[in-house]
C-alpha cells in the first residue's frame, strides 16, 4: 500500500512539473519562433492521444473492432463549434443560411462571470459535444453491436461516412452550415489570463489539461470492475456470458463511453484547428488512430499516449526536413539534393519507420503493459546490479 | 431444486435434445453421462440460458428459466463451468475470480479466501495471467471463478477434459468437498467411471434422449453401461 501511494505521489509530482514546464514554454515561445512547432505538436498530440486512448478502450480493452472514430469526432467538433460561436459573429459564419442555434455558452457565461465564465462555457460546450456524440453512438450501437469482428468494423466505417454526408446536407444548413466551414468560435488563442500587467497565454495548457483529465478518467474506468468486465468480454465472450455478464449491455456501455471521449477529442480538435469542416473527417483519419494504437500497443493506455505523441511529432515536425531538403544541425544549415528530398519523401520514410516498428515490435512499442511496468523493470535491473557492488565490500 | 421437463433444443433445424426430463434435488451430485454428440453440453448451455430452448420447461425452485437471459439465471444462483475451462487468459488469477463475482456487490474477501483454501496453488499464482497456468490449474481457476458467484447450483461441463488422471482425481475430490458445503452439482462427463463413482444420481443420455436412470454406483455395475462407456 505504502509503495503504491509513493508511486502515485511521484506520478502526480511529475505531471505537475510537466504542466509547469508547458505553461512556462507557452509564455517564452513566440508564435513566429521555430520552436512554436513544439507547442503546436503538443496540442495536436494531446488531442490525438485522447482519441487514441478512447479508441483503445473499445478496440484494445473490450475487443470491439470499431472504425467509426472520424465520424464521432466530427459530431463532437461540430457540436462544440455550433455552441461556441458568439452570436454577433454568427451572421458572418452562416453566410448562406439563417442560423438556428441562438446560444453560445462561452459568450453567455463569459459575459456574466468574465474569464472563468468563458472557460466554464467552453467546458459546457465540450461536455455537450461528448454527450451528443455518445447519444449518436448509442443509436448506432443498437443495430451494429450485434455484429462481430470485421463486420462490426465495416458497419461502423459505413456509419462514419453517413454521419459526414448528413453534416454536409444542405437542408441542415441552419445548424451545420452545410458544406461551408464553421469558424470564429472560441479557439486556442482565446485562452488567455491577465495577471497583473502581463497576459498569460494558456491555450496549449488548457487543451493538455482537458485531454489529460479525460485520459485519467479512462484509466480509472479500466482499473475498475467495469474494466475487468470489458477485458473478460474481449478474452472470451461465452465464458463472460456464463459469469452473468450481459454482453450487449456492456458492449453498448463501452461503445458510448469511448464515443463520449472521442467526441470530446473532436471538440478539442476544433479548438486546436480553429475551423471545422465535415469534409476533413475522412476515414483516413480513423486509420491514423488505428495506426497509433497498433504502434503504441493494443491494450496499453500509456502506449497510445506515447504512440500519439510520436506520430504527431514525427509526421508534423521531425520529418519535415525530408520534404524541404533543408536541415539545420548544430547551427549549420545544410541544403540536401532536391532529387529525392522533395515533398512527399517524408511520407515514404514515415511508412518505412512504421514497417520497421511493426516488424520488430510485433505487439506495438509497449505491448499491453503500461509505463510503470517498464519503469519498475528498469529499476529492478539497476537494483540487481547493486548487491554485486555490496558483496565486494562485505 | 432444478426440474427439466420435456426439454427440446435444436441447432439450425437439427434436434440436439429431443425431449428430456430429469431432476436435480437440492444438495446432491447429479451426473449426465453419454457419448460425443449425445446432447450433454447443449443441455447445460440451455439451462444457463446461452442457448435458447425449442420446447419444454426448465424450472429452478419453481421459477421458469427458459425465458430468462444468462445474467438473470446467474443471479438466481446457477453457474456454469464451461467446457474446456475458458479462463480469461490475459487476466490474472485474482481478476478471473473477481469477474466471477461480477453480479455481487458485497465484500469478496471471504469467498476469495475460501477458493484459495480449496486450491492453495491458485494463491501462489494469484498475480499470474491465467493463460500461463497448466491445464489442471486453469480448471481450478474455472471452478473457483464459478464459486465466486455463490451459486446454489454449479453445473460443470467435462471438468476432466484433457487432464492427467491424478489431477482428475483431485478435481473430483474438490467437487465432493464443494458439494459438502451445500452446493448442488450437475456434472456432465465422458469419463463415466469417475462421474458415476461421485454422483448420487446418474442419467444416461443417448442421441438426445435419456435412456437410463439410477444411483451412480448402481449404473457403474450395470452390464450395458460397462460395455458402452467403461470399456
Amino acid at each position: 500500500m505504502n509503495k503504491n501511494n509513493s508511486s502515485k505521489i511521484t506520478a502526480a509530482v511529475l505531471l505537475i512539473l510537466l504542466f509547469g514546464l508547458v505553461i512556462f514554454l507557452e509564455q517564452v515561445i513566440r508564435p513566429t519562433d521555430e520552436w512554436a512547432m513544439l507547442l503546436s505538436c503538443l496540442r495536436m498530440g494531446s488531442v490525438y492521444a485522447l482519441v487514441a486512448v478512447s479508441m483503445n478502450l473499445l478496440n484494445g480493452f473490450t475487443g470491439l473492432f470499431s472504425l467509426g472514430q472520424a465520424g464521432f469526432m466530427l459530431i463532437g467538433a461540430y457540436t462544440y463549434a455550433i455552441f461556441s460561436i458568439p452570436l454577433d459573429l454568427k451572421d458572418s459564419v452562416y453566410t448562406f443560411y439563417d442560423y438556428s442555434v441562438k446560444i453560445s455558452f462561452p459568450e453567455v457565461l463569459g459575459n456574466v462571470f468574465g474569464g472563468f465564465g468563458m472557460i466554464t462555457g467552453v467546458l459546457v460546450s465540450i461536455i455537450l459535444a461528448g454527450i451528443i456524440t455518445a447519444m449518436a453512438a448509442f443509436l448506432i450501437g443498437l443495430p451494429v453491436l450485434r455484429l462481430r469482428s470485421d463486420y462490426l468494423a465495416i458497419a461502423t466505417l459505413g456509419f462514419a461516412e453517413i454521419i459526414r454526408a448528413v453534416f454536409l446536407w444542405g437542408r441542415l444548413g441552419p445548424v451545420t452550415n452545410g458544406s461551408n466551414p464553421l469558424r470564429r468560435f472560441t479557439r486556442t488563442s482565446d485562452f488567455t489570463m491577465d495577471v497583473g500587467n502581463t497576459t498569460l497565454t494558456l491555450g496549449t495548457t488548457t487543451i493538455m489539461i482537458i485531454a489529460a483529465a479525460c485520459i485519467f478518467v479512462i484509466i480509472l474506468l479500466v482499473n475498475s470492475s467495469y474494466g475487468r468486465v470489458f477485458k473478460a468480454i474481449r478474452e472470451d465472450e461465452i465464458a463472460a456470458e456464463a459469469m452473468g455478464i450481459n454482453l450487449y449491455k456492456h458492449k453498448q456501455l463501452s461503445f458510448c463511453i469511448s464515443s463520449f471521449f472521442t467526441g470530446v477529442g473532436g471538440a478539442l480538435l476544433a479548438i486546436f484547428m480553429g475551423t471545422v469542416m465535415a469534409s476533413n473527417f475522412m476515414a483516413a483519419m480513423t486509420y491514423e488512430f488505428l495506426l497509433i494504437i497498433v504502434l503504441g500497443g493494443i491494450g496499453s493506455i500509456s502506449g497510445s499516449v506515447v504512440g500519439a505523441m510520436l506520430f504527431v511529432f514525427a509526421s508534423q515536425w521531425w520529418l519535415r526536413w525530408l520534404d524541404s531538403g533543408i536541415i539545420t544541425l548544430f547551427g549549420t544549415r545544410y541544403i540536401l539534393p532536391n532529387t529525392i528530398f522533395r515533398s512527399g519523401f517524408r511520407l515514404v520514410v514515415f511508412s518505412v519507420i512504421i514497417m520497421c516498428v511493426v516488424l520488430f515490435f510485433r505487439r506495438g512499442l509497449m505491448g499491453d503493459k503500461e509505463l510503470p511496468y517498464y519503469w519498475n523493470k528498469l529499476k529492478s535491473r539497476i537494483m540487481a546490479r547493486k548487491p554485486k557492488a555490496g558483496e565486494s565490500n562485505g | 431444486m432444478l426440474k427439466i421437463n420435456d426439454l427440446m433444443v435444436s441447432y439450425g433445424g437439427i434436434k440436439a435434445v429431443k425431449g428430456i426430463t430429469f431432476e436435480v434435488p437440492e444438495g446432491e451430485i447429479v451426473t449426465l453421462i453419454g457419448a460425443n454428440g449425445a446432447g450433454k453440453s447443449t443441455t447445460l448451455r440451455t439451462i444457463a440460458g446461452i442457448v435458447k430452448s425449442a420446447g419444454g420447461s426448465i424450472t429452478f425452485n419453481n421459477d421458469e428459466l427458459t425465458t430468462l437471459t444468462p445474467d438473470r439465471i446467474v443471479a438466481k444462483g446457477i453457474t456454469l463451468v464451461p467446457e474446456g475451462r475458458r479462463v480469461f487468459p490475459d487476466l490474472t488469477v485474482l481478476e478471473n475470480l473477481k469477474v466471477g463475482a461480477y453480479l455481487r456487490k458485497d465484500n469478496l474477501d471471504k469467498d476469495i479466501r475460501w477458493v484459495y483454501e480449496l486450491f492453495p496453488r491458485l494463491k501462489e499464482r494469484s498475480w499470474q495471467p491465467a493463460g500461463t497456468l497448466s491445464g489442471g490449474e486453469q480448471q481450478m481457476v474455472a471452478v473457483g471463478r464459478a464459486l465466486m458467484s455463490r451459486p446454489k447450483l454449479m453445473m460443470m461441463d467435462e471438468p476432466s477434459l484433457g487432464l492427467a488422471p491424478k489431477i482428475v482425481k483431485d478435481i473430483f475430490d474438490i467437487i465432493k468437498e464443494i458439494n459438502r458445503k451445500g452446493v448442488t452439482i450437475l456434472l456432465i462427463e465422458q469419463n463415466a467411471n469417475m462421474a458415476l463413482q461421485t454422483a448420487n444420481t446418474a442419467y444416461v443420455l443417448e442421441t438426445g434422449r435419456i435412456t437410463m436412470k439410477g444411483p451412480g454406483l448402481e449404473l457403474l455395475n450395470d452390464e450395458g453401461i460397462r460395455k458402452a462407456y467403461l470399456g
